[in-house]
């Protein structure tokens, strides 16, 4: 670890001010910063920490009866407190181990958007909306390729806001060394219809399985799918898989998650 | 009722009291007076020449202390290698010079090029950075095969070719053996890889080098298995530091597999830079340099042939592999796939001719040594495989074929040049049965196969040559050092002992077992009895502890000191209850004289032994202490049969272990408590190897799975309760405590269980699936079935 500055801000608009500074950064749960400052592969002249951030903490409500989470809360804080949407509380119990969602933040995991994270699934398959300090943005905007999103230099991820699908279910299959996603599927079935988002299969990150949504739109069943899989062209091929193996795999966790959804 | 007391009691392991509570002593605890920290400048990339290394700017970086290069270990020994092959051709192998610090070349990702040395371990790395290097890349030299083909590049531009050896054996019988494969009922081929592992201890490797200025006598504090070995390779090969000038400890150590066994260059660099800055040197890995530095291990492809007559006896077995040595020898890496391999290639069978190959081969990737079981599991598993696959193919029960064809007559003399001293394949396969409820599998099949699972039973046998080893038969095999072992046994006056073994315990457990045996020999409490070990100032000359042979090697040299001890206590006794010695008996910590009430407690005679007023001062010298030697006169055999239950998800390829059954021959047993936990700790890696672990390089020598990010270690959620048993025993017939040695069996033990059984999964779903490779990962299977 190189040496930086520490600072902890008790509101969104110090944190701002804070993240001003040349080579600032924001810091959440550090469950993924820690580790690249460790190997040296990261050297921010401050660290802004938002865990200190009280607007930034908690689970309420909206009048639209969206589950509202905010960015600095932690996967075991969304696990424990969004029975409103059991899906998604599933899908935080779920991340790596008890010492990782006591830290890691779903802020932190949305401005990572590592290609193999659970959060960008439910958060692209319920149509959410992610709110900074400076505006919001539609979830469908949001990501944009393999750890890149929407947010500018110094933007804060101050929010989520999401949606409550009829039904929905995260079905995570998971690499044997990392236990991230291999492939992680979030379907969520709305009213106007279903969206499906895969994680951990895609070299371009998340995506909405366009085919699989139409098919359960018109049948919400996994017959629906039968045999069903994306093109493999695209897909990831490391050590763990081939791309076929893992376009295989967006199929049978989609028809899991619909019919354990159903 | 069991036994609370000596040997064959399960005494709770007093060395956990200070592992479970934080409050042990590792070699990072421990910090010299005004220590230092060295850096080690790794290099990046597999093959390169060194064009030039420039330190200006790095040296003038705050709280450096100095910077080391190669050129500063010109004329300084190299880290030697400790067994020399010869080969088929009766010619030595190649044998690389290894130097401390990379010269001229650097050979593998991790090689290490430079070593700062500043005033904190932070500012060491941030000088590092500074050092410029100038590297011409070569290509990198990786697939065994393309290692050997003509025109490769040369790892070592001075060796003749990428060969270390090609190793034949044994080669008298090669062509009787493929007389008998051509005149066989029915020969069955497998080709298989036995995948690259990294050990991972739990502590990752350390070392402190420290010099007294006022003696000249140097220490190294460091992470190993064996120390004496490590002062005997590294004061007499590497610095020429003589023994009564340097002292090498070995705290406590957590867990070393076979990686912490090895002279490594960083031990060397610590003692010799304490010296040449007169200061303490300090080196701790980190777990990422630990994937790159510590040595690998198994790194096996092979082709194995079995041939068996028209009643499907073995006829012969034929294997042919490629063994990776990495890009230098390291201490015992040629031994592991010639005679800790070879001679394994008979396993529990009585095959009568039996030709191995092996062609160990130079390649730009981290040196490969022993790692659990070292050598035995590459014969078990393809052996195991390859008996599978024939009963497969012939369409008879695995276990029936593998019956068939046990020895049952001991001793017997192996094709492969042991002689295994006792055993009872039957009693453990029987043993085996019992547990497993082989009747009620259909059942449990069909409930599996009605959730969409498809479910395999799979089973093999093993046989180990452990307690290692007859220090003349290893001679002659090309050891460069003896592996007897020593123990001294001080008896303090007031009759508490301290024994100083040269096995060293790094998790076995020695502090409680070793004592229970002394404990039942004099019939005194065991916390009488305290175990020293890890400091060659301590305890005489030993070997340490690796192969299975601790207990049935080192816990034979301290009965023998201990029985030493028995036999001058007893003129002790006699002379204080003026009887003869031959009358005198000791039982429970007391003696006396046989067909009398007359008695003496153990105390008063130890006292009596450094009291001596009343004492035969003219016939025994005072005090109570004693030294022993012990070389074993063979091997030792433990034996056993395993079982796997598996269940296959057909959609995702991913196997899960169901139930998982160990019955093991491992002769008397000490401790039933530790052995267990010896056997589950050797499963648990053996199914980690099967199922999860991999070191993969790419082309280029980049190693991919350097984290926890990529490479799998087996997790408590990975491995089911297991069933072991230990009844079947027939104890080792030449050694004093009956005992064979457990520490590897479950590692050499399990790999081919859990494939045979993915691979009978498979077959049940109507795969044609013969083979999978190691590990069998969810994507494996899946791709096999598609096929
Ligand atoms: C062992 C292990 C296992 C894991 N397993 C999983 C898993 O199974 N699934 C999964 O999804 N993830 C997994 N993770 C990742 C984990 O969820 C991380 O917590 C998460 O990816 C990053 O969140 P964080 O709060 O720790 O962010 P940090 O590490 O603090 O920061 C990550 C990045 O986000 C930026 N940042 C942080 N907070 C904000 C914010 N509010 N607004 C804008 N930028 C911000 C930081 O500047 C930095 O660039 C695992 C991590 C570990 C260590």
């Amino acid at each position: 670890m190189y040496n930086f500055e520490f600072e902890k801000p008790a509101s969104i608009a110090d944190a701002v001010a804070a993240l001003g500074d040349e080579d600032a950064q924001a810091l959440g749960g550090g469950q993924t910063l820690i580790p690249t400052l460790k190997q040296r592969l990261a050297s921010p002249s401050k660290l802004v920490s938002l865990t200190g951030i009280s607007e930034m903490q908690g689970i309420c409500m909206d009048d639209d009866g969206r589950v509202c989470i905010g960015g600095a809360s932690t996967h075991a804080a969304v696990a424990e407190g969004a029975s409103a949407y059991p899906a998604l509380a599933a899908l935080a119990g779920g991340i790596g181990d008890p010492a990782v969602r006591a830290r890691g933040t779903i802020g932190g995991s949305l401005a990572n958007n590592d290609p193999a994270a659970c959060y960008p699934a439910a958060v692209l398959a319920s149509g959410a909306t992610i709110f900074t300090n400076a505006r919001e943005i539609a979830a469908d905007d949001y990501f944009q390729g393999m750890f890149t999103t929407a947010l500018d230099e110094g933007e804060i991820v101050t929010e989520i806001k999401f949606p409550v699908p009829e039904a929905a279910n995260y079905q995570k299959f998971e690499q044997p060394a990392s236990r991230f996603a291999m492939v992680g599927v979030f379907v969520a079935k709305f009213a106007d219809g279903v969206r499906v988002a895969v994680t951990g299969a895609s070299e371009d990150g998340v995506f909405r399985w366009a085919e699989a949504e139409a098919a359960l739109s018109a049948n919400f069943s996994a017959d629906a799918l039968a045999d069903m899989a994306p093109a493999a062209d695209g897909m990831i091929a490391d050590l763990h898989g081939t791309s076929e193996y893992r376009a295989h795999l967006v199929g049978v966790m989609t028809r899991r998650a619909v019919a354990a959804a159903s | 009722m069991p036994k609370d007391h000596g040997i064959g009691a399960s005494p709770k392991r007093r060395e956990d009291v200070r592992f479970l509570s934080g409050t042990g002593n590792y070699t990072d605890d421990i910090n010299a007076n005004g220590q230092a920290y060295v850096h080690f400048l790794r290099s990046d990339v597999a093959h390169a020449r060194i064009k030039s290394i420039n330190t200006d700017a790095a040296a003038a970086m705050p709280g450096v202390v100095r910077i080391f290069t190669g050129a500063d270990f010109e004329g300084v020994g190299g880290i030697p290698c400790g067994w020399c092959v010869t080969d088929r051709h009766g010619e030595p192998m190649q044998e690389p010079a290894h130097p401390v610090l990379a010269q001229g070349k650097v050979r593998y990702v991790g090689d290490q090029i430079a070593a700062v040395v500043a005033d904190t371990a932070e500012q060491a790395r941030d000088a590092a950075e500074a050092i410029e290097v100038d590297l011409e890349e070569l290509p990198a030299v990786v697939d065994m095969k393309a290692a050997l083909a003509e025109g490769a590049t040369k790892v070592h531009d001075d060796l003749s070719s990428n060969l270390c050896y090609d190793w034949g054996f044994v080669e008298e019988n090669k062509d009787a053996v493929e007389q008998a494969m051509q005149d066989a009922a029915h020969v069955t081929t497998l080709e298989l890889r036995n995948n690259r592992l990294v050990a991972n201890p739990m502590e990752p490797r350390v070392a402190i080098g420290d010099f007294n200025r006022a003696t000249g006598d140097s220490t190294l504090y460091t992470t190993s298995q064996n120390p004496h070995v490590i002062r005997l390779l590294m004061g007499a090969f590497v610095l020429g530091i003589p023994e009564h000038k340097l002292r090498v400890v070995a705290p406590d150590v957590g867990g070393g597999f076979g990686t912490k066994i090895f002279h490594y260059a960083e031990e060397a660099f610590c003692t010799f830079a304490a010296k040449a800055i007169n200061r303490a040197v300090k080196w701790t890995s980190s777990r990422s340099e630990a994937f790159i530095s510590d040595a690998h291990g198994r790194d096996h492809v092979t082709k194995i042939e079995l041939a068996l007559d028209a009643d499907n006896n073995f006829t012969a077995v034929r294997t042919d592999t490629h063994a990776n040595m990495g890009a230098y020898l390291s201490t015992f890496a040629p031994s592991v796939p010639t005679w800790l391999h070879g001679t394994l290639m008979a396993g529990n069978y009585k095959t009568p001719l039996i030709y191995v190959n092996v062609k160990a081969v130079f390649t730009n990737t981290v040196p490969v040594d022993a790692y659990r079981g070292a050598g035995r599991p590459e014969a078990t598993y393809q052996l195991e495989r390859v008996i599978d696959k024939a009963a497969r193919e012939l369409g008879v029960d695995p276990i029936a074929l593998r019956r068939q064809n046990f020895i049952t007559e001991f001793p017997y003399a192996t094709p492969v040049a042991v002689e295994y001293d006792t055993g009872d394949y039957h009693g453990t396969m029987d043993a085996l049965e019992k547990m497993v409820d082989l009747s009620g599998f259909e059942a449990r099949r069909r409930e599996s196969e009605a959730r969409g699972k498809l479910r395999g039973f799979g089973v093999n046998c093993y046989i180990e040559a452990c307690g290692i080893a007859p220090s003349n038969l290893v001679g002659q095999l090309g050891a460069r050092a003896g592996l007897y072992e020593s123990a001294t046994v001080r008896v303090n006056a007031t009759g508490g002992l301290v024994v100083m073994t040269g096995s060293h315990s790094h998790g076995q457990g020695h502090e409680t077992s070793f004592p229970q045996v002394i404990a039942e020999m004099i019939g005194i409490d065991e916390s009488m009895v305290e175990i020293e070990h890890g400091d060659t100032d301590k305890a005489p000359m030993g070997m340490g502890t690796y192969g299975s042979r601790s207990i049935a090697v080192g816990g034979s040299a301290m009965v023998r000191a201990t029985e030493k001890i028995i036999a001058k206590a007893k003129k002790i006794a006699a002379h204080l209850m003026e009887a003869a010695d031959a009358d005198i008996e000791l039982k429970d910590g007391t003696f006396s004289v046989a067909g009398t009430d007359k008695s003496v407690a153990w105390g008063d005679v130890t006292l009596a032994a450094y009291v001596p007023h009343n004492y035969p001062l003219e016939d025994i010298e005072p005090g109570l202490e004693e030294t022993a030697f012990y070389d074993p006169a063979n091997f030792t055999y433990p034996s056993g049969a395993y079982a796997c239950e598996v269940e296959v998800d057909p959609d995702t390829g991913k196997v899960s272990i169901e139930r998982f059954a160990a019955a093991d021959d491992f002769g008397n047993i000490i401790n039933p408590m530790i052995v267990d936990g010896q056997v589950h700790g050797g499963i648990g890696q053996g199914i980690g190897q099967a199922l999860l672990e991999n070191a993969v390089y790419d082309e280029n020598g980049q190693l991919l799975s350097a984290s926890y990010m990529d490479y799998a270690m087996p997790r408590a959620d990975d491995v089911p309760f297991y069933a072991v048993d230990h009844s079947s025993q027939t104890p080792c017939t030449h050694n004093p405590l009956g005992v064979k040695g457990c520490g590897e069996a479950g590692a050499i033990g399990s790999p081919p269980a859990v494939v045979n059984a993915v691979v009978d999964a498979l077959q049940s779903g109507g795969h044609d699936v013969t083979h999978i490779d190691m590990p069998v990962s969810p994507s494996r299977v899946w791709s096999a079935m598609q096929s």
